[in-house]
């Protein structure tokens, strides 16, 4: 077989990446039922072949649990990004166009809410919202848009500046040509990978929001409370109950994470020729 | 010059003072915001119901349900500025003495992990950067692309497993042994508890100060003035050390003062796991508990401990940075 090029390994990745966690994501929600099922003729199963992470002292299937956990995360995680990602668009934007005194309040806010240590602010916010997947969704969307908004901030300020931009201005084109034009095709590949690097990010503190008691109820199979309630059960032995659904986790986040990167090589026009 | 530093300073230090303002307020309203009703979650439904309607009113106004939030913050401000920061309604003790016992085990957890992260993270990344593409930079990119996607408390559960249940080395939890009197606890039994969460926190601090100055790295052994040296025949370990490492130090150092808010994010969720007697596993408990003014106490105080991180970072900015020394420090 011919050698791949980067781009191309990219956009093998990168499909690899969104089919896996698509499917997850599917496959959760398919067998959310089957997750419930408690049968204590089948309880405290070290992994065999027919429960491939074992079962809990309740008899429920692990794998199925981590399946419906992950989806859980998944959902949760891209809808809290999402609403993130577009908050940071219109302050970043915002505070880029508006005027001096908006950039000011606004650089304020980011400051403000980048200084409160992130796991204690979606806590807090959570503990606002009554906890419960309201509280864990508006917790992680409240609080991971500073840095993207800071980026698209700086990043308008200097499209303002660079000289195309500048020229197209003497020219006589109308400032909203300009922006279509000119600066979102600058924007755009910025503000999407932006936002897949958000999911990973997002997924990790609704975790372990979830893991410190402030997220999804216990009935839900959460990642969060899977790990939370493991921890009872280690001192006895029973590591399976930690070890996969934690690996499930990590494999997640790292697919989040290699996709986003791989979307940027893609995007990137510097990185045609790789 | 030096009125000038004095100007950015000051100007520094109200800023900061503004946004600690701010915080309070923000964390204040989140907190009555909240349809959390502290008489339940502390009491119990059951106990609750059971009550005579004297002993909730009683309840209550310990609580503080009764006034209203505006008039509360009012009340708490007051305080605060008088450096009272009110009771803690969980522990019955001056919020500032919690604090104060919770931080100092927190302090030196922290501590521990910020600078093994810190140094680590910095000499892994210069590797990394100068041995591009090699397998040692594939190992080390891999190894904090992996930990940056694991959860702190995760990985503090695996170490448990393996340390703490299977070879039974180190102790599972607390900051101190069981059934043993404050004054027979010794430096040694106080280090062994803080291992495990301090590597905890050691590990997953890394990736982010490793990735970064391995990029800036890689940048630096690709410039002109690099090939330049290595024409005049400089060896790599000089050139690492007079070329690359000024140059990636100052960005290490501004992401390294801006991790603190990460590392004790990390330490919630390792307390909590360790069952250390930290900060972290205090606002667990407060926030849990709804105890108000331990959590706006917590809240305040690792805010102010992120800003003043940030703080120093721009004074350490002019020590390292001649640019910015001979420049004078208006940024």
């Amino acid at each position: 077989m011919r050698e791949l090029n980067q781009r191309q390994k990219a956009r093998l990745l990168f499909s690899f990446a969104v089919l896996f966690l698509a499917g997850i994501a599917v496959a959760g929600r398919l067998c959310s039922e089957a997750s419930l099922v408690t049968d204590f003729s089948r309880k405290n199963l070290a992994p065999c072949l027919a429960y491939p992470f074992g079962t809990d002292w309740l008899g429920r299937d692990m794998f199925l649990r981590t399946l419906t956990g992950l989806s859980t995360s998944i959902l949760i995680g891209v809808c809290a990004a999402g609403v993130s990602a577009v908050t940071a668009l219109v302050l970043g934007l915002a505070a880029a166009t508006l005027g001096k005194k908006t950039d000011s309040v606004i650089s304020f806010v980011i400051d403000m809410v980048m200084g409160i240590p992130h796991i204690l602010l979606v806590l807090l916010i959570s503990y606002a919202c009554g906890k419960g997947m309201k509280g864990v969704i508006a917790g992680v969307a409240l609080s991971h848009w500073c840095s993207l908004a800071r980026l698209i901030r700086s990043e308008v300020l200097q499209l303002k500046q660079s000289e195309y931009i500048l020229i197209a201005g003497k020219l006589g084109h109308s400032k909203f040509e300009i922006a279509k034009k000119h600066m979102l095709p600058h924007l755009l590949p910025q503000f999407v990978v932006g936002l897949v690097l958000l999911f990973p990010h997002a997924i990790l503190h609704e975790s372990s929001v979830t893991f410190l008691g402030f997220g999804l109820s216990s009935e839900q199979p959460a990642i969060g409370i899977i790990l939370s309630e493991s921890m009872k059960y280690l001192i006895t032995g029973k590591w399976w109950l930690a070890l996969f659904p934690g690996i499930m986790l990590v494999l997640t986040v790292v697919l989040f994470d290699l996709g986003g990167t791989a979307l940027r090589k893609i995007l990137d026009p510097n990185s045609v020729h790789k | 010059m030096a009125k000038k530093n004095l100007l950015f300073i000051g100007k520094n230090f109200i800023r900061m003072i503004f946004l600690l303002f701010a915080v309070s307020i923000v964390t204040f309203a989140l907190v009555s915001a909240s349809p959390i009703d502290p008489l339940q979650a502390n009491v119990g439904q059951a106990a609750l119901g059971s009550m005579s309607e004297a002993q909730k009113e009683k309840l209550r106004s310990y609580w503080g349900v009764d006034v209203p939030p505006v008039q509360r913050y009012m009340n708490w401000a007051k305080d605060f500025i008088k450096g009272d920061l009110g009771t803690s309604l969980l522990y019955r003790q001056d919020v500032l003495k919690v604090i104060g016992v919770k931080l100092s085990n927190s302090l030196f957890l922290m501590g521990l992990a910020w600078i093994i992260s810190g140094l680590l993270g910095f000499v892994l990344g210069v590797l990394a950067g100068v041995f591009q593409g090699k397998p040692i930079d594939k190992a080390i990119k891999g190894y904090s692309l992996v930990v940056a996607s694991t959860p702190a408390f995760w990985l503090a559960l695996l170490l448990l497993i393996i340390f703490g249940v299977w070879l039974r080395v180190l102790p599972i939890g607390l900051s101190v042994p069981i059934g043993v009197e404050a004054s027979g606890v010794t430096f040694l039994d106080r280090v062994r508890h803080a291992i495990l969460p301090a590597v905890t926190l050691s590990i997953t601090g890394i990736s982010n100060i490793t990735l970064h100055t391995r990029e800036k790295m890689i940048e630096i052994m690709e410039s002109d003035y690099v090939l330049f040296a290595r024409a005049r025949g400089e060896s790599l370990w000089k050139i690492v050390c007079s070329h690359g490492i000024r140059n990636v130090l100052l960005p290490a150092m501004t992401l390294q003062f801006a991790s603190i808010s990460e590392i004790i994010g990390g330490s919630v969720l390792v307390e909590q796991v360790f069952s250390y007697p930290g900060l972290g596993q205090a606002a667990v408990a407060a926030g849990t508990g709804s105890d108000v003014p331990l959590l706006m106490g917590i809240t305040l105080i690792t805010a102010a401990i992120v800003f003043m991180g940030n703080f120093i970072a721009n004074l350490l900015y002019g020590v390292v940075d001649p640019r910015i020394r001979k420049g004078g420090l208006h940024s």
